[in-house]
């Protein structure tokens, strides 16, 4: 008997509706900094989570002690919590059984991957530097998830995840390069250095720029940016649900050129095909040809707003809603987008990003890893790192993005688990608020 | 006790796979949460977590791993694990390393808690969530939440020069928040703090806070705040309140004085500092009214401890004298290449995560002021409280922070309400145009500092008291 059917077995005699999730996996990272590497670690285990219902009232629980005592514990306490707990009048009930969309994107090799095979990788960003002083990470991830849950609904998915992010640097200038992929043997650990190598470079001894509005061009790692930012608070239906969304169904509140998409069954997607809740996953398309067409639902939300949910159920969820984890904005047709700046600048990354209102997305944050001014076409100089206070939804709105890349890169997220799948773009304007002097 | 055994196992394994340090740390931890939305519970969440994380150091390298299973078996796997990861890093070696003697203890150590705050009844703390979410509603807000979060958290230490220690640390908090919805924008009013407060103590600091005793205040002001004036732009003189100031030290000075990021260990994520340990001693990092200190000693903040995830005695540092930057906050590596002479600020989030460089409890000392005389002395100026949003660049220098209310000050006297007041600067100018001091002490609590990869969120403490900086640029709107 498997761990999640012995919960359920457990729980079974209470009468409650339970839904337990199982999470088996290996998180190892190797992290170098000047230039060697002083942080290895990797951790092995297994997670147990269970959700119950019963007489009307909702609890969830997890442990890590998969063991039968752990378990029964897990089961008790939990039916415990749920009797004393207030009524929970969202319940919107189990996932019956339905049919998976998939098992999930899993390498093997990538789940076998030892620290001798991460420091590889390592080594050869550090080698490409050509000298310059580096920093960053190889991390490589496996995990197997089953759900189950007592209306007969059982799944099983397992997933990889390979990531390599580093910079280097010469003194006055950092340079960025990152890549992500199911498998551990896409990422060239020589080409992302020499790559990041190349940036720092031409950054080198930075000049101040007077801040103001200027037109600029984003490399897709400083598009990844944007694209939580307007799913978290964004294409939640809860925040929809609370006016908190600056959401607008069916209308245009984005360039034509811009189309969005959670697309968690792509070829490149990470994680498991099923939601915290079971459902399966599915592309939704969030934004078409710039009109919004759809938000996040779990069940809870879609019982709320009479939706169905989407497949977007998120540990924990009960308090912030549904969000899109697997954000891809398709690419354009656009193939040397600095070749069309007349006067502005080119980003590489943001940094420290937050939001000051989630209504207008009003986000204030830096550049990082390098900015440039591009007069006529052409690079011009290096600028060093500015502060802006920019709404995303004004930047991507209508007549606001002039190009979009042909190709997406696919970046790690620097948080979470997944990865961010988006091309470059121009975009008419974008508010700088300051410099390096304030 | 059998949870030292099985640190000292896995020690011995690293040990006896090629280590020349090794420790090691039984970590069991219980988790407890709940949330009210518009009077109702929405969330009730119990999380535990028991493990075992070792640490080997090969050469200059180190490594470690971690697993749940608690078996000597479990543990001597895990230690010979460690020792291989570390033998991985050593192919792209560092300079020598030696770790700053400590001195090798064995002992205990717990916090104070009067009232365990996992023996309340969740019927008890769940009627107290749903009044909150309840009294706000009928008073302006048309989203309440209230939420509380519980850890106890039980480690064994144990390391191969000897050390064994075992620490019992319970931690709570708890906070509310009203938002307003309007045309165009939404408002928010948190109490006591954008998150909560929380410390190290029990169920006894929930009933300190008084939460019922402000819910009305805060929806009202929530939706006061959506016709309130804009903060105007320009220069002015700010006085912040206690809660911002927390927020203004852990981000301004808290991460700047990290030795890890002094040292370029964060280069690529977190980020680096503006600080140069050549003028440890010498910088002036703000006015001579800056004194700032981290101290693990204070009873009931939320940065406390014992004794640090690698065995050194909590103990105070200081951080800031007189304006002068004096200290960093390091680990017993730091501080060993740094050439520094103490450690103790090295803490893990859990049992599967390394231990790093984190903040304890740096906080201002506070002045002689009272709020009501800052006002009083101050001709024009805005006063921000309740941090809103926050950003600041990878040197720890450029920042710009929002505050959720803002009142106007003309002549000596608070005036009307604000809306999106935000404020600008560069750390040590900003530092140095602080002319008055209160003294209005508070222990503000972060439970949420996310740090390192893998991520670890962070739980620090930040003594503090309302202040006034000169000629400060407010007002920067997208």
């Amino acid at each position: 008997m498997s761990h999640a059917e012995h919960v359920l077995d457990l729980v079974k005699q209470s009468g409650a509706e339970a839904e337990v999730t199982v999470s088996t996996g290996t998180l190892s990272l190797t992290r170098f900094a000047n230039s060697f590497i002083h942080q290895n670690v990797a951790d092995s285990g297994e997670t147990v989570r269970l959700r119950l219902h019963v007489d009307g009232r909702t609890a969830a629980s997890s442990t890590t002690a998969a063991t039968p005592d752990g378990l029964k514990d897990l089961v008790d306490r939990t039916l415990a919590a749920a009797r004393l707990r207030p009524a929970d009048t969202g319940w919107a009930g189990l996932t019956p059984p339905t049919e998976p969309t998939g098992a999930g994107n899993h390498d093997p090799a990538t789940a076998d991957a030892s620290p001798a095979d991460r420091a590889a990788v390592v080594r050869a960003f550090v080698d490409a530097a050509g000298g310059l002083e580096t920093a960053g990470y190889c991390r490589t991830a496996d995990t197997v998830t089953t759900y189950a849950n007592s209306a007969g609904h059982t799944l099983t998915g397992r997933s990889t995840l390979a990531a390599a992010d580093g910079i280097a640097r010469t003194g006055t200038s950092d340079g960025v390069a990152r890549a992500a992929s199911v498998r551990l043997a896409d990422l060239d650990g020589a080409a992302l250095g020499a790559r990041a190598a190349a940036k720092a470079r031409t950054g080198a001894d930075p000049g101040d720029l007077e801040p103001g509005r200027y037109p600029v061009v984003l490399e897709p790692t400083a598009v990844a940016d944007l694209l939580p930012s307007l799913g978290m608070i964004g294409f939640n239906a809860r925040a929809v649900a609370e006016g908190r969304s600056f959401v607008k169904l069916g209308e245009l509140q984005f360039d034509p050129a811009i189309t969005l998409v959670d697309d968690p069954l792509a070829a490149a997607a990470a994680g498991v095909p099923f939601d915290a809740e079971g459902t399966p996953k599915r592309p939704l398309e969030l934004v078409r040809d710039g009109i919004t067409s759809a938000v996040a639902h779990d069940r809870r939300t879609a019982r709320l707003l009479d939706a169905t949910t989407t497949g977007h159920a998120v540990p924990g969820g009960e308090r912030f809603g549904a969000l899109p984890q697997h954000p891809t904005l398709r690419p354009g047709t656009g193939t040397d987008l600095v070749a069309g700046l007349d006067r502005g600048l080119l980003v590489t990354d943001f940094w420290y990003t937050r939001v000051l209102d989630p209504r207008t997305q009003v986000v204030t944050g830096l550049t990082r890893n390098g900015v440039w001014l591009v007069e006529g076409g052409e690079i011009v100089r290096p600028v060093r790192n500015l502060r802006f206070t920019q709404s995303y939804l004004d930047a991507l709105a209508p007549g606001n993005v002039l190009a979009v890349g042909a190709d997406a890169a696919q970046v790690p997220d620097s948080w979470l688990s997944g990865t961010i799948i988006a091309p470059a773009l121009h975009l008419a304007s974008w508010n700088f608020t300051g410099g390096a002097a304030g | 006790m059998p949870e030292f055994d099985l640190a000292a196992a896995a020690v011995q394994a690293a040990l006896d796979a090629g280590a020349r340090y090794a420790d090691a740390r039984v970590v069991q931890r219980r988790y407890e949460s709940m949330s009210a939305h518009d009077g109702d519970v929405e969330d009730v969440t119990q999380n535990n977590s028991a493990g075992l994380g070792v640490r080997a150091l090969v050469g200059s390298s180190w490594g470690f791993f971690a697993l749940p299973k608690l078996s000597i078996a479990a543990a001597r796997q895990a230690g010979a694990r460690s020792t291989e990861i570390a033998k991985a890093s050593a192919t792209v070696p560092g300079p020598p390393l030696d770790l700053l003697p400590v001195e090798v203890r064995q002992a205990s150590w717990a916090n104070a808690c009067e009232i365990d705050p996992l023996s309340v009844s969740l019927s008890e703390k769940g009627d107290l969530l749903v009044g909150l979410t309840a009294t706000m509603r009928e008073h302006g807000a048309d989203v309440a939440q209230a939420s509380y979060d519980i850890w106890d958290t039980r480690k064994w230490f144990v390391s191969s020069e000897g050390h064994r220690i075992d620490q019992h640390l319970r931690e709570c908090g708890a906070g509310m928040n009203a938002t307003a919805v309007g045309e165009s924008e939404t408002q928010r009013r948190s109490y006591p703090g954008i998150r909560g407060q929380f410390g190290t103590a029990g169920w006894e600091l929930i009933h300190q806070l008084d939460l019922p005793g402000n819910a009305v205040r805060v929806a009202e002001e929530a939706r006061a705040l959506l016709t309130a004036p804009h903060c105007p732009a320009g220069e002015t003189d700010v006085i912040l309140g206690s809660e911002q100031m927390a927020l203004q030290i852990h981000e301004s000075v808290g991460h700047a004085v990290e030795l890890d990021r002094i040292l370029g260990w964060e280069a690529a994520f977190a980020g680096t500092s503006w600080l140069d340990l050549a003028q440890l001693g010498s910088l002036k990092f703000g006015s001579e009214l800056m004194t700032i200190t981290a101290d693990p000693t204070l009873p009931g903040a939320l940065g406390s401890f014992g004794y640090d995830d690698e065995g050194t005695p909590a103990g105070a540092v200081d951080i800031v004298r007189d304006g002068i930057w004096v200290g960093v906050l390091a680990g017993r590596d730091s501080a060993s290449i740094a050439g520094l002479p103490y450690a103790g600020a090295v803490r893990a989030d859990g049992y599967n995560r390394l231990p790093m460089v984190r903040m304890t409890n740096v906080g201002l000392l506070p002045g002689e002021h009272s709020l009501d005389e800052l006002i009083a002395a101050t001709d024009d100026g805005v006063h921000m409280d309740t941090n809103r949003s926050w950003s600041i660049d990878d040197r720890r220098l450029n920042f710009q922070f929002g505050c959720e209310i803002g009142w106007e000050i003309k002549n000596g006297k608070r005036g009307r309400m604000l809306r999106n007041p935000t404020y600008t600067g560069i750390s040590p100018r900003f530092w140095g145009s602080m002319d008055m001091l209160g003294n209005d002490l508070t222990y503000w609590g972060t439970p949420n500092c996310g740090k390192g990869q893998p991520g670890q969120i962070g739980h620090t403490g930040h003594p503090a008291v309302p202040a006034r900086f000169r000629g400060i640029r407010v007002g920067v709107t997208g």
